[in-house]
């Protein structure tokens, strides 16, 4: 408790901040029914919109403040936007998936500890000591994603995931590294775009041609294959 | 260095008109004219490197090692576009694909060439990092443009895979940038730009740096196709269609190749006086040796022709991997040249496959039989483009293989069998599977096609003049980019 009381209010609020956005990821990998999962990974990206205003208005950093309006637009507004509509669009409201989620969050946890782990050599420079929780979590963050996409079934649930790494990544710049050059978090956020609005395209053809969502369809290719 | 702009420009334009060009003809031609003559820019580009030497800002950098990787990359897009304009022309003939497929296809055949220029130029880690993934972004539609079953599987496995791998090279980029600030004297600005990166590297944490690396590595060497991360690569190269299977295998594993050179670079300078010094080095090493080794196994059970290739390109991008690990002068040079007669074989080869698959109507090895017979300008080229890439003297690939082989014998001995032996097995399974195919019995009613069978050749030439006569010029030229690299030079 020491330690966190000695921060300045603003290294508090970030730090509270990290710990929902993993609390988020946590609860990306357990909801079962599709349309939360959206609506948690909306709340992500909120939280981490909001975690750049903070270090935009602790540190005056003008160009973050421009980096959590896009980020709050495309990953709070649109992304989800884009994905309730493929959701709504492919009759798929109702879907609940069926695995079990105790797995996976025994696992989850395991891994925020290995990423603890993982940082701990970082010797005390400068103001690392700060940053080492965050890197702590972000780097959790971005491995339950991974889990995420390896325990999901559903083709949309893969890319909320997939999506939710994306944001640990920005989550990692923000709070670490004040961001990254304007130009290259332009170039990211553009990337981000294009993808999600390609996995639109993606759902529409895998629903249509392969017939399934379920990932575990997709077992045409294999090296025995005719 | 308006050449740097104009090569960048010219294929991002060109994207952009043929997205919205409707005559398919047309924008046929433009693809080969524009490609054309982005290849003679690159080249101009070249001439003034070598005239005034390497050169740097803010944004770009144009050295020794990039260059040359430039100019094959315009180089090899070239001949593939000419070879596409008649491969999809019956593509489209056969009714796999439609118009607007087809305007996809241009339009990104040109976005892909641009960003992977944009990545090989580029002096911004941030921006090498969107070129890359806007290289994925590029290819994917491609991949699944002939939209059956099949070509979506494989399209979404190479989104996933290649999206969260290089998910994890923007945590290595992040984690560099975060290094990069405890250097006295940081610019933000300047905090990506590779340049100064390298130079100021001593001064950056090793701990956090070789947490970088490890991200890096795993990110780009998706793209490398670097075994257990390849799953994706046979699966695109054989659903999509198979120009983009000859500028996959050709020039984007160069590219993410080079993007992990760049940054072993600048880790090597950092480690250097840590307790790991070759930490980077090891770890190319071992994920080089065990993709060539695992891809030459895995060619043995392979029933798709084009799957069989790329299982050999992820057995070539072994081998420069292990050699750029190895790291010496001697070894550097074998992977840069290995990374140039590599292209141009692979490259070849994939264009005679893409014409083989159309005498025989399938992609199934068993069922291509008898090409020399039926057109011998289709199998020769198959036989002799698989014997360059198998390593046989006098073929370039085979002094790229000896220098790696003298190298390792050097200063890793004990590594060497297993490079003779994996050579070996690569080798029979290459010709276990291609000598029915050229030779066997014709099947009935097979018949020629039309084939433009020139880029092919070209290719085939080149690769043999290099592997018995490489020219002072480019000798020089490798030898300066090994110098760059490795710290001496090897002539």
């Amino acid at each position: 408790m020491d330690y966190l009381s000695t921060l300045p209010l603003s290294g508090q609020l970030i730090n509270l901040l990290a710990a929902l956005v993993l609390l988020t990821s946590f609860m990306l990998l357990v909801q079962l029914r599709l349309v939360s999962v959206i609506h948690t990974f909306a709340w992500q990206g909120a939280l981490v919109a909001a975690v750049t205003v903070i270090v935009a208005w602790s540190g005056h950093h003008g160009h973050l403040y421009l980096s959590a309006l896009i980020t709050f637009v495309i990953k709070a507004m649109f992304i989800p936007w884009l994905l309730h509509y493929h959701v709504n669009s492919l009759g798929l409201r109702r879907y609940v998936s069926a695995h079990p989620p105790v797995t996976g969050l025994m696992i989850a946890s395991m891994l925020v500890v290995f990423s603890y782990y993982i940082i701990l050599p970082i010797e005390l420079i400068g103001d690392v000591g700060e940053s080492r929780n965050i890197i702590a979590i972000t780097l959790s963050v971005v491995l339950i994603g991974l889990l995420g996409m390896i325990i999901r079934h559903h083709a949309i649930g893969q890319v909320v995931s997939f999506m939710s790494i994306e944001n640990g990544l920005f989550f990692a710049a923000v709070a670490t590294t004040k961001g990254m050059p304007l130009v290259v978090e332009l170039g990211i956020a553009f990337d981000v775009l294009v993808a999600a609005v390609l996995f639109g395209v993606f759902f529409f053809d895998i629903h249509g041609r392969v017939g399934s969502m379920d990932v575990d369809d997709m077992t045409r290719l294999s090296e025995t294959r005719d | 260095m308006d050449y740097i702009h104009a090569t960048l420009l010219i294929p991002l334009l060109s994207a952009i008109v043929m997205a919205f060009m409707p005559n398919l003809r047309l924008s046929s031609w433009l693809n080969v004219t524009v490609s054309s003559a982005n290849f003679v820019v690159s080249a101009l580009l070249m001439l003034k490197v070598m005239e005034h030497g390497a050169f740097k800002n803010n944004w770009f950098q144009i050295d020794e090692f990039n260059v040359y990787l430039v100019v094959l990359t315009t180089f090899v897009a070239m001949t593939t576009s000419i070879f596409s304009r008649p491969y999809m022309e019956h593509v489209c003939h056969m009714g796999w694909t439609n118009k607007k497929g087809m305007r996809l296809y241009h339009s990104m055949y040109q976005l892909f060439q641009f960003t992977m220029l944009a990545a090989l130029t580029t002096n911004n880690l941030g921006v090498l990092w969107i070129s890359v993934e806007g290289a994925t972004l590029a290819t994917v539609l491609l991949v699944s443009l002939y939209r059956t079953p099949e070509a979506i599987e494989a399209a979404w496995k190479y989104f996933m895979l290649c999206g969260t791998g290089i998910a994890m090279a923007l945590f290595g980029t992040v984690l560099l940038y975060f290094a990069a600030q405890h250097i006295p004297g940081f610019d933000a600005e300047q905090g990506l730009t590779w340049s100064v990166l390298f130079e100021s590297s001593k001064q950056m944490h090793p701990v956090i740096i070789s947490i970088a690396f490890v991200f890096l590595l795993v990110g780009y060497g998706t793209k490398v196709g670097l075994v257990p991360l390849h799953n994706w690569l046979p699966d695109a190269h054989s659903e999509g269609p198979t120009p983009m299977s000859a500028v996959l295998s050709g020039l984007l594993l160069n590219v993410a190749l080079y993007a992990v050179i760049r940054m072993k670079m600048i880790v090597d300078n950092a480690l250097v006086s840590s307790n790991h010094p070759h930490l980077a080095g090891y770890m190319l090493m071992s994920f080089g040796l065990l993709s060539f080794v695992v891809a030459a196994f895995f060619l043995h059970r392979q029933r798709d022709i084009k799957r069989m290739f790329s299982y050999s390109s992820i057995e070539h991008m072994g081998l420069m991997t292990f050699a750029f690990g190895i790291g010496g002068p001697l070894a550097t040079f074998a992977g840069l040249f290995h990374m140039l007669v590599h292209s141009l074989t692979k490259s070849a080869i994939f264009v005679t496959v893409g014409h083989a698959t159309h005498i025989s109507g399938t992609q199934n090895i068993e069922k291509i039989r008898g090409l020399i017979r039926t057109q011998p300008s289709v199998g020769w080229p198959l036989l002799l483009g698989v014997a360059a890439i198998a390593g046989f003297p006098p073929f370039g690939i085979f002094t790229s293989e000896f220098l790696l082989l003298i190298a390792t014998m050097k200063s890793w001995p004990w590594l060497a069998p297993i490079l003779l032996i994996g050579l070996a097995i690569a080798f029979a399974g290459l010709f276990r599977f291609l000598h029915p195919m050229v030779y066997g019995e014709v099947p009935d009613g097979q018949q020629a096609v039309k084939a433009n069978m020139w880029p092919v050749i070209l290719h085939l030439i080149l690769v043999l003049w290099l592997g018995l006569y490489i020219p002072d010029t480019l000798a020089n030229w490798l030898n300066e980019a090994t110098r760059f690299i490795s710290g001496t030079s090897v002539l």
